[in-house]
């Protein structure tokens, strides 16, 4: 009995932590910004491309920074949840335009001017916003992605959750779903507005 | 014949002049070779088993572009990989550091060989001990024998 029971052990030890490995999400990989001051950035409004918003502008709110695109697929999943965050007034956010011209594979930036990948940025940003709903208090353009590699995006959506002080206490990769803002998000932001 | 020397000529001189407009790459070919040995040890994160310098994904060309910017500006290896675990996190390196939290990984496979060696020789020393090489007792070399004569004359 013995000689079996061990191997029977192993195996069973061997099933758990493969059955733990394998429903890890990869995706979720840790952010080395938890706990530290939100990167400084002065970029143009998508409403007001003339004004530039800077995240010390929010010292003092609770607020969620909401990196999006038009081409990115899972945003308009997430959209409509943000959509409705937005109406119910608990959450300040604010959206981060992502390479919103340079991240489409369809188009070839490298051939467009600057005034003109910012102009078409511009268009298909509000178009958007205005054909979806505008979920944000604001957007900014991150036309190159230097913004979103300061704060280690690395797929979008991507959302970040900042408290008075202006420093990140949360990071949710992905799109966000009425349980996320549920479980994780309103009371954090409950917690920090205090 | 001197007309196919001359051809011949033509075309190694051709070669030459493809040679010269390859140029502006080879002047920054000490940048490039920096670029890939730190990108090498770098992961993609949007595709991860791929280096960065492998990889073919957006955001690998960008941060490619990033590591190309610091080269020029004359930071050094270390500087770098702080660049980037600073916003991407330890997941980024290959290498992870020694620090509480690796522990596991980094000794965590010597451990199990330690305790796998432990256990096979253990059990070595128990199996020496269980088996009795006392000679047997003459009613049991009785029985052996009995058992043997019956084997034999049945077959």
């Amino acid at each position: 009995m013995n000689r079996f029971l061990w191997p029977l052990v192993g195996f069973v030890v061997l099933v758990a932590l493969l059955a733990v490995g394998l429903n890890l999400n990869p995706r979720d990989v840790p952010s080395p910004l938890i706990g530290k001051p939100a990167p400084a950035f002065s970029l143009a409004r998508v409403d007001a491309p003339q004004q530039n918003f800077s995240p010390k502008d929010m010292l003092g709110k609770v607020w969620l920074l909401n990196v999006w695109s038009t081409w990115c697929v899972s945003c308009r999943q997430e959209h409509p949840v943000l959509v409705q965050m937005a109406k119910s007034g608990k959450v300040a956010l604010v959206g981060l335009n992502y390479k919103e011209v340079r991240g489409d594979g369809a188009i070839d930036a490298d051939k467009l001017a600057a005034d003109a990948e910012r102009q078409m940025a511009l268009e298909r940003a509000n178009g958007w916003l205005k054909q979806h709903g505008n979920p944000y208090a604001l957007s900014v353009l991150d036309l190159d992605g230097r913004v979103g590699i300061d704060y280690g995006v690395y797929g979008v959506p991507e959302t970040y959750v900042i408290d008075k002080a202006g420093v990140i206490r949360l990071k949710h990769t992905g799109p966000l779903s009425l349980e996320a803002f549920s479980t994780t998000i309103l009371p954090l932001v409950a917690e920090l507005s205090k | 014949m001197k007309a196919w020397l001359l051809v011949v000529l033509l075309a190694l001189a051709s070669m030459t002049l493809h040679a010269r407009e390859a140029a502006p790459l080879a002047q920054d070919e000490a940048v490039e070779q920096r670029l890939v040995e730190i990108s090498s040890e770098l992961r993609c994160l949007v595709c991860q088993n791929e280096s960065l310098s492998g990889s073919h994904a957006e955001l690998a060309n960008d941060l490619r572009r990033e590591i190309r910017t610091l080269i020029r500006d004359g930071k050094s290896d270390s500087e770098i990989m702080d660049f980037m675990v600073s916003r991407y996190g330890d997941f980024v390196r290959y290498r992870p550091p020694l620090k509480a939290s690796t522990w596991l990984l980094w000794f965590g496979p010597a451990l199990l060989l330690i305790g796998g060696i432990a256990a096979l020789l253990i059990y070595l020393r128990r199996r020496n001990t269980a088996i009795d090489d006392s000679p047997l007792s003459a009613d049991e070399q009785q029985h052996a024998d009995r058992l043997l004569d019956r084997k034999d004359t049945q077959s």
